[in-house]
């Protein structure tokens, strides 16, 4: 489904991807791990072109993403949600659910739009009584739904969560773990996740893939990630400040 | 020898940067105008900058006229007295807010008020990753936060510098009629016969071309900024400062095109 060949990018002096390869298979839940700044959240924005790499090839669906083609309707094949939820501040929460219901080719009456809007928002647990309020009146939890119902409104093809759980109680991320699962399940879609909570990696993941140096360093399904036998992943997975990965990086 | 190639090489390097900023800026401007032309077009977000753009810089605009208006009234009252030329107030007044100050002054307070204002928006919108969300959402940020932007500041400054030209005049009126004795009806008569068609259409032109560069100013800078609220403030302070630079640049250039002929 998700291919990356050989991918490279640097900013500035900054080699941040140094020849990725990784493929993400239709229907899997795939979640990338690696400590900050080692290119994951890179590589996602490098699928949807928000980042153009410097070299290497990435293929959705066997087709290479750099081809022209209609940027619209590849762009409607995904959903993301963004790392701080990302919601348009001076949009009501329906409006910023139904945002891709009402405009563009998938745009729907506005009435259509909102009773879609308020089922997502049902779906990640938050009550119609949410819908007319603005971002800013939410706690960080409820915009984390708000913008999981975002990226689920239009019934993506691919979903990318981008560290879901960063700055939740872990409540609140037991709940999003679980929801990301279930929508996954029931919708058919393709995730990749990028996180550093080995909690969600266990609750979310089919496979797993650690990057590193610019590099999948191991990668395999979650149930192997124990056994993986590889100083790199073992470290990062247990949390140990000994070990190949230097702390201070 | 090594000192001044080593000088000449920095100043070298700062007219080439400055250069590719104004290449950038050019080649964002008409990517924005392109985008103005070509749909989807975003007709509640247009309504949205016209809101924010015109009316709401309405009350700044008029008390800055009138204020001007006035105070250039008695300058040019006090001025003229030195000379027995105390008549022509109506007439200089006429002539130095409509082709001059009445375009400039309102240049600049949009550009404090709404250059600022876009810049932090869309500032703030790029360092939450609003902007990357937009386009993961098919929607296009050059035509959903810039076009709509830059279209509306054309279509409001000049409606601005003519009711601000209105309004500095009339301060203008007030007090050469209230503390300058002169007749109100022989005033107006005097400023309506004075202007010439060219004088009013230079204003609105001026209008324009300030709007447009205080909008786009404020939407580059945007979405150039770096991360964090320090990258915020930047873009803010480097759209103002740029954005009011440009536009008493482009009123030299464009005071030369309509009077010098």
């Amino acid at each position: 489904m998700i291919r990356f060949e050989d991918v490279h990018k640097t900013f500035g002096t900054n080699a941040v991807l140094r020849g990725l390869n990784l493929q993400v298979d239709k229907g899997t839940s795939m979640v990338i791990i690696g400590g900050s700044g080692t290119g994951k959240s890179v590589a996602l924005k490098c699928v949807l072109g928000l980042v153009t790499p410097d070299s290497g090839k990435i293929y959705v669906d066997g087709q290479d993403t750099a081809t022209g083609g209609d940027r619209e309707a590849f762009l409607a094949r995904f959903g993301m949600l963004f790392q701080g939820a990302a919601l348009f501040d001076s949009l009501p929460v329906w409006q910023n659910v139904a945002f891709r219901l009402l405009r563009g080719a998938l745009k729907r009456p506005k009435a259509e739009a909102r009773e879609i809007a308020v089922e997502k928002l049902r779906r990640v647990g938050l009550g119609p009584e949410v819908a007319d309020r603005f971002p800013a009146e939410l706690s960080g939890g409820m915009q984390k739904r708000v913008g999981l119902a975002r990226a689920i409104a239009a019934d993506p093809e691919v979903i990318f969560f981008d560290e879901p759980t960063t700055g939740l109680d872990p409540i609140m991320s037991g709940v999003i773990n679980d929801l990301i699962r279930e929508i996954v399940v029931e919708m058919g879609a393709t995730a990749v996740t990028i996180t550093h909570d080995m909690s969600s990696v266990r609750a979310i993941a089919d496979n797993v893939a650690m990057l590193h140096a610019g590099k999948i360093r191991w990668t395999g399904p979650v149930a192997q990630m124990d056994a993986s036998g590889d100083p790199y992943l073992d470290q990062f997975i247990h949390g140990r400040a000994e070990g190949p990965i230097d702390p201070v990086r | 020898m090594s000192l001044i190639a080593h000088l000449l090489a920095g100043i070298g390097r700062r007219v080439l940067a400055a250069l590719a900023t104004i290449g950038r800026v050019v080649l964002f401007a008409a990517r924005a105008f392109s985008h103005m032309v070509r749909p989807p077009f975003y007709g509640r977000e247009l309504l949205n900058a016209l809101l924010h753009i015109g009316w709401l810089s309405l009350p700044v605009v008029g008390m800055t006229a009138i204020f001007t208006g006035a105070a250039l009234a008695l300058q040019i009252y006090a001025g003229g007295s030195r000379f027995d030329a105390q008549a022509v107030v109506p007439q200089i007044v006429a002539l130095g807010i409509v082709r001059e100050l009445g375009p400039v002054l309102v240049g600049l307070m949009i550009a404090a008020r709404v250059t600022s204002s876009i810049a932090a928006e869309i500032a703030t919108m790029k360092v939450t990753e609003q902007i990357d969300a937009l386009t993961t959402l098919s929607t296009h940020p050059m035509k959903y936060l810039v076009a709509p932007r830059v279209l509306a500041a054309l279509i409001c400054v000049p409606v601005l510098v003519g009711l601000g030209d209105i309004i500095g005049i009339l301060g203008g009126y007030t007090v050469a009629v209230n503390n300058l004795d002169f007749n109100g009806a022989v005033y107006i008569r005097n400023t309506v016969d004075f202007l010439e068609p060219l004088d009013v259409i230079s204003s609105l032109v001026k209008g324009a071309v300030f709007g447009v560069i205080a909008a786009t100013m404020g939407c580059y800078a945007g979405m150039q900024s770096g991360r964090g609220a320090q990258g915020v403030g930047r873009a803010t302070k480097s759209s103002v400062e740029a954005a009011s630079v440009l536009i008493l640049a482009a009123n030299v250039a464009l005071t030369g095109a309509f009077f010098s002929l």
